[in-house]
């Protein structure tokens, strides 16, 4: 193992990978893009209303109103008027309506003639904005039942975050999305490259040089780990920047960065070894990524999975390094941080060890 | 033999069912250029592969420079140069970079200017692998095998798909590097270069040398010697062929006439005359190593 062959292989390598545009696209811009959509997506800063619509059959009455203000301060919905002439159920269905509520012409007078009212609410219970609606609707409906009724809240549940960093869904993303870079452009790079110097008998003429596999395995391993460094510095930076991300940055990151690389050079290595051909390599690196790409924690967390799901995810190698990640960077959990990195590691070391033994350089 | 850079005997390499080379005994000597020859499919490149140490033979004996390529490969890389066949490179880097990262790799001083000028390359060196031609990429192939500045060089049909100035240029590297006394294993299916570049050449065929010697050593023992070429007919065919007892063609315009004894020409002649047919064309030669090898790889593959 010599030093001066990984760090020439590397200058080689690196100005080979920098001056191809899909190297610097999934290094440089993929990542920006990447948090700037699902940061905007997601990000609940104030934008993130659902939509309702009211028929208002009661006009200016003050109930009515007070409804309607009712609604409004809940900031979570967004109210849109359905003239008093024409057929909710028509126009609901015409429009496309997940969400519509109307106040019969009576609501003020049978609330002040202190009868009970029904407000029909035409929604789709399997579309979340619509539940959202409902739910608005529930908790002033219930305000205006206990205001009614002259009673008051006993019971108040008193928030506290589950983390002393993360406050926003954008915290969550960070995390997740340099692991996903960890996972791509490793895996991507690497198994074409190992499948097409192969074809393109590369390795061969490498072979007949004192250059062994290990450093040159070493050297792609120190490329992506300044690659990966880039990217997640670069998404950091944006994610603060541009969405107020708050994230704990530690040297706890590093491992994590140098064991995730590792990992995936490895498995790059093994799929573009294992490969007959270019196309074959491309396959069977989608088919090793692609799960993992999004059931690892990468764009959302897996809690919200369903349990089978869950129990998939926890067979997927870059889970360990996004939990830990997320150990390390919103929930500052040292002794959770550790046991994802000693659980990357074990499989990061059994994926170097297929590596090395399908990685030839070598015909038979 | 002491004097001898490469030294194989009874190599044998099958794929499947499929005896690549059968057999196959060779030996270079320290200074020579000794040429391949053989038809496509006929274990030349197996055989090159297995004395570079790049694959490993199914039984034999091989000594590269007096070692052993499958054990010693480290020692032997530093003094053996190869081109593979269909040399090919990192696309995004120029020859210059790729010289000096062999440089480094081989732990020698780096000569990138000087490599690069003797195969005619300097005026490329910052210009992409990929955008250079076939013939350019060749000439950076050798100068990748000559970075550790080798005694023994495998080229593996280093001029096949380049254009007939590209292989003369080739052709004049290879002749200097001769000069420069390195010794070299050249494999072609150009009988032509094999003629012009080599001391020494070696006819592979169905995985068997089938013949080895210098070109002139192949024709007199594999060859039938003179034929005489000249216009003539089917009837004057006939005649000669009852005269000398000897094989005669007819094309339609020429007769084709092995020659045996000197005064069979003037008596061919003779009857050409009589029956009234105009020469235009007449020529006699001997037979040349492309006649040769024609002739036993046809016969062998028959």
């Amino acid at each position: 193992m010599k030093v001066k062959n990984i760090l020439a292989d590397l200058k080689v390598y690196g100005k080979s990978f920098a001056r191809s545009r899909e190297g610097l696209f999934f290094t440089f811009v993929f990542p920006i893009v990447l948090i700037a959509i699902f940061g905007a997506i997601f990000s609940g800063n104030g934008g993130s209303t659902v939509p309702l619509y009211v028929q208002n059959m009661n006009g200016g009455a003050p109930a009515a109103q007070q409804l309607l203000a009712g609604l409004n301060s809940t900031h979570l919905v967004t109210i849109h008027m359905i003239p008093g002439s024409v057929n909710v159920t028509a126009y609901v269905s015409e429009h496309s309506i997940t969400a519509a509520l109307v106040i019969p012409s009576n609501f003020s007078s049978v609330i002040g003639g202190g009868g009970s009212v029904y407000l029909p609410f035409y929604n789709n219970p399997t579309v979340t904005s619509s539940q959202i609606a409902g739910q608005a609707i529930g908790a002033v409906v219930q305000q205006f039942n206990l205001n009614i009724s002259q009673a008051h809240n006993v019971i108040f549940v008193r928030p506290y975050a589950n983390s002393v960093v993360a406050k926003g869904y954008v915290d969550f993303l960070i995390p997740g999305l340099i692991g996903f870079t960890i996972l791509t452009t490793p895996m991507f790079s690497v198994t074409f490259i190992v499948s097409s110097y192969k074809k393109d008998k590369i390795f061969r003429q490498l072979s007949l040089t004192p250059l062994t596999r290990g450093e040159w395995l070493l050297s792609k391993f120190l490329w992506y780990i300044i690659i990966s460094g880039l990217s997640a510095a670069l998404m950091i930076g944006f994610g603060v920047f541009a969405f107020n991300a708050r994230v704990s940055l530690d040297l706890f990151l590093v491992p994590f960065i140098l064991i995730g690389v590792f990992m995936f050079v490895s498995l790059g290595t093994f799929a573009g070894a294992i490969a007959k051909t270019e196309e074959g390599a491309a396959v069977i690196g989608n088919i090793i990524t692609f799960p993992m790409m999004f059931l690892s924690g990468t764009f959302f967390p897996i809690s919200i999975m369903p349990n089978w799901l869950q129990s998939i995810a926890h067979f997927l190698p870059l889970y360990y390094v996004i939990d830990g990640l997320n150990a390390v960077m919103v929930y500052t959990n040292y002794a959770a941080a550790y046991a994802d990195m000693v659980i990357s590691f074990i499989i990061s070391a059994a994926f170097f060890v297929l590596a090395m033994l399908t990685f030839s350089w070598k015909e038979s | 033999m002491a004097d001898s850079v490469i030294e194989a005997s009874g190599l044998m390499k099958a794929y499947g069912p499929i005896q690549a080379v059968n057999g196959l005994d060779l030996q270079v000597r320290k200074g020579e250029v000794f040429s391949l020859l053989g038809p496509n499919g006929a274990g030349k490149t197996t055989t090159i592969e297995m004395l570079e140490g790049l694959r490993k033979p199914d039984s034999g004996e091989i000594r590269i420079l007096g070692m052993n390529p499958w054990k010693d490969e480290s020692r032997i890389r530093r003094r053996v140069g190869i081109i593979p066949q269909g040399f090919n490179f990192v696309q995004r880097i120029t020859p210059q970079e790729a010289i000096r990262y062999f440089a480094t790799l081989f732990g020698v001083p780096e000569r990138s200017e000087e490599l690069l000028k003797l195969v005619d390359l300097y005026d490329m060196r910052k210009t992409y692998f990929t955008n250079l031609s076939g013939g350019q990429k060749q000439k950076l192939g050798l100068c990748l095998a000559l970075v550790n500045d080798p005694e023994l060089l495998f080229l593996d049909e280093p001029t096949t798909g380049l254009d007939p100035q590209a292989r003369r240029n080739m052709w004049d590297v290879i002749r200097k590097l001769k000069a420069e006394g390195k010794s070299i294993l050249l494999t072609t299916h150009y009988l032509e270069e094999a003629e012009v570049l080599a001391d020494r050449v070696g006819i592979v065929s169905g995985g068997k040398m089938i013949a080895s010697g210098t070109p002139q050593e192949i024709i007199d023992q594999h060859g039938s010697g003179r034929s005489l070429f000249v216009t003539g007919s089917g009837e004057v065919a006939e005649k000669v062929r009852k005269m000398t007892g000897s094989r005669c063609s007819f094309d339609g315009r020429h007769i084709s006439v092995e020659i045996r004894e000197n005064t069979d020409v003037p008596m061919i002649l003779d009857l050409v005359r009589e029956s009234g047919v105009e020469i235009s064309t007449l020529q006699l030669r001997e037979e040349t190593l492309e006649d040769v090898f024609l002739k036993m790889v046809g016969s062998v593959e028959e």
